[in-house]
């Protein structure tokens, strides 16, 4: 409620003075036009509404809020509205009423018939894939010159860039992979015990980290901290118009940004996935010998004799097919992203999901050609 | 004087709305042409397509008689390499030193060694009056420093035409003068042909020898000419609005 005051006058019957005193400012509540029209509803004939304002009188956007309801509802009823006795500012204001600015539709709510936007989503589909397309074959090209010696690329920038994938991200690695090394080894002994042969633990999970999960859990964790950091990198680029600058140059993008990314992660994740194998069975090793009392020379020689060789090889092209998931979606989402802060928040959660989802996929057909080959 | 620039039957989009066409101007060499009109109204999609980023839906730019969109891709690079362009934020890659920034279109496209690109990079960096900013990152120096820095880019390859993207945006009125006066220097001194997108009007009656005003409503350019004698003589409400802030005739219009 306001604390405004409000009391009415009628001069030769025919026009409502209202008569304002004290505080119609926002923070007193909003004043109700209700009043005034209960005024009107009982005094028929009445043909204008006046004010007057006392020395008290205090007012803010909250009084040109009932103003404006006032002068709708005299619009309503024909009578003629005039703000003569208040400050001369109000009836600036006034001209500024909503009612009067055109509205203008934004493009985007008009919503498209069924079959259009069937349509719609069939051409934004072909177009995203003729996207992709193009950024693969850019990447090509690129590597091709960087092959033929003529790709232009700043070593530092690409070693940085090695060093942030490889090194930099090896504590990550280590804990993460421990860990998984760790719980292999639990759930195999709670089955292994019961036969008595808690020994094939060391089996269990040495052929697990080096065939599949040393791969796919490095891959995880790189897709959440170097992806999506190639695609904030590239996205903030993007909006600072670095990238326009380079094009203007003359320079590649994909020559001069994304090939050593490419290749930085190529390169490095392999050798993460060799890391991640051992420290997976490092961890096994642990709860095995430490918690489960097995022989550790046992459990050394039993991994020894598990694991393949051909396992190792197929974790490694694991590694390398998922860095290149990684770097093409980190830096394809990217270099797409729209130049605003929400472009870039999109960029980089679409760029780790892109990733999961295609690693996930990859995994999926590895290893079914890997069982059709009998590897 | 000779033409520099042929903008000839230009229409443009953005995304899928057009934003401006039938857009006919030249620039002539050692001009300072600036691009003005209100914001949205098409200027800076104007500057992308005359530098390359952005193809036109319809018609040609011409730069020294050739057919910028209708060449192939080496030959509208070689063109490209013609130009220095001054972006809205300075655009200055955030991973290298301001002296790297400078460096990187040398080391591209020119000949010279290590300590000569060195010396280069120093002259154009004391250019702008940033000569001992040399090992600084961009995240370190202000808005204006950050500009001056991509001017300093923009020329360091002389290029015989320099785009600038809304110069004064963002900076203290000091600064927005500095700049000015720098573009005057660049035209005066070097002998460059200037394409100027801003709609400070104290920029455009500073530097600008020939103008065009673009309309948002129309989608076309609705006058072209000096500023100041486009303020003396134009009888354009739109025009006169644009020009003295809607202080003048036909603000009410």
């Amino acid at each position: 409620m306001s604390s405004g005051k409000l009391t009415f006058d009628y001069l030769e019957s025919k026009i409502l003075q209202l008569k304002l005193s004290g505080d119609w400012q926002l923070s007193a509540g909003l004043p109700s036009a209700d009043e005034v029209l209960a005024q009107l509803d009982s005094h028929a004939g009445i043909t204008g509404v006046s004010f007057v304002a006392s020395q008290d009188f205090k007012w803010d956007s909250a009084f040109i809020s009932f103003l404006f309801k006032l002068r709708s509802i005299s619009k309503e009823r024909n009578i003629r509205f005039t703000v003569l006795g208040l400050p001369p500012q109000i009836e600036k204001l006034l001209k500024l009423s909503p009612a009067q600015a055109e509205k203008i539709i934004p493009h985007k709510t008009v919503e498209e018939p069924f079959l259009d936007s069937i349509g719609s989503r069939v051409i934004g589909v072909k177009n995203t894939t003729l996207s992709v397309l193009s950024f693969l074959g850019d990447i090509v090209l690129a590597f091709k010159r960087f092959i033929c010696g003529k790709a232009f690329f700043r070593k530092d920038d690409f070693l940085s860039i090695v060093q942030r994938c490889g090194a930099d991200a090896l504590g990550l690695v280590s804990l993460i992979s421990i860990l998984v090394g760790m719980i292999l080894a639990f759930i195999g002994a709670i089955q292994l015990k019961m036969f008595g042969a808690q020994i094939y633990i060391a089996d269990i999970v040495g052929i697990a980290m080096v065939r599949v999960m040393g791969a796919i859990m490095t891959a995880i964790l790189m897709s959440g901290r170097t992806g999506a950091s190639f695609a904030a990198e590239l996205g903030i680029m993007q909006a600072n118009e670095e990238i326009d600058a380079l094009k203007t140059l003359g320079v590649s993008p994909a020559e001069f940004l994304i090939m050593p990314r490419v290749l930085a992660l190529v390169i490095m994740m392999p050798l993460l996935t060799i890391y991640a194998n051992l420290m997976g069975i490092a961890g096994g090793f642990i709860i095995s010998t430490g918690v489960l009392g097995l022989n550790p020379v046992e459990y050394f020689n039993h991994t020894i004799t598990a694991v393949k060789l051909n396992n190792l090889w197929l974790g490694l092209i694991q590694g390398f097919v998922f860095g290149i998931i990684i770097a093409v979606s980190g830096c394809y989402r990217g270099m797409q992203c729209e130049r605003s802060s929400t472009g870039i928040g999109e960029a980089t959660t679409s760029a780790v999901v892109t990733a999961i989802t295609a690693i996930v996929i990859a995994t999926a057909i590895i290893t079914f050609v890997c069982q059709i080959i009998g590897v | 004087m000779e033409t520099v620039i042929e903008v000839k039957n230009l229409d443009l989009v953005y995304g899928d709305f057009l934003v401006m066409r039938g857009l006919n101007f030249n620039v002539k060499k050692g001009e300072i042409f600036v691009i003005m009109g209100g914001s949205g109204c098409g200027k800076s999609t104007l500057l992308k397509t005359m530098i390359g980023l952005n193809p036109p839906q319809k018609g040609k730019i011409l730069y020294s008689g050739l057919s910028f969109w209708d060449e192939d891709e080496q030959a509208r690079q070689d063109i490209m390499r013609r130009f220095g362009v001054l972006y809205q934020g300075g655009a200055l890659w955030s991973s290298l030193t301001l002296g790297e920034n400078v460096a990187l279109p040398l080391q591209l496209y020119s000949s010279l060694s290590a300590l000569q690109i060195q010396d280069v990079v120093l002259l154009k960096l004391g250019l702008v009056g940033l000569g001992g900013y040399a090992d600084f990152y961009p995240a370190e120096l202000s808005g204006g420093m950050r500009k001056r820095a991509g001017l300093a880019r923009a020329i360091a390859l002389d290029p015989d035409v320099i785009f600038f993207d809304e110069p004064s945006a963002g900076l203290d009125p000091l600064s927005a003068k500095m700049l000015d006066d720098l573009i005057l220097e660049l035209r005066d001194d070097l002998g460059a042909t200037i394409v100027v997108v801003t709609h400070e009007l104290a920029s455009i009656f500073t530097v600008g020898d020939d103008a065009m005003l673009l309309d948002a409503d129309t989608k076309t350019a609705i006058a072209q000419g000096a500023p100041k004698d486009l303020l003396a003589n134009s009888k354009d409400p739109r025009v006169v609005k644009f020009l003295t802030r809607g202080e003048k005739q036909g603000a009410g219009k």
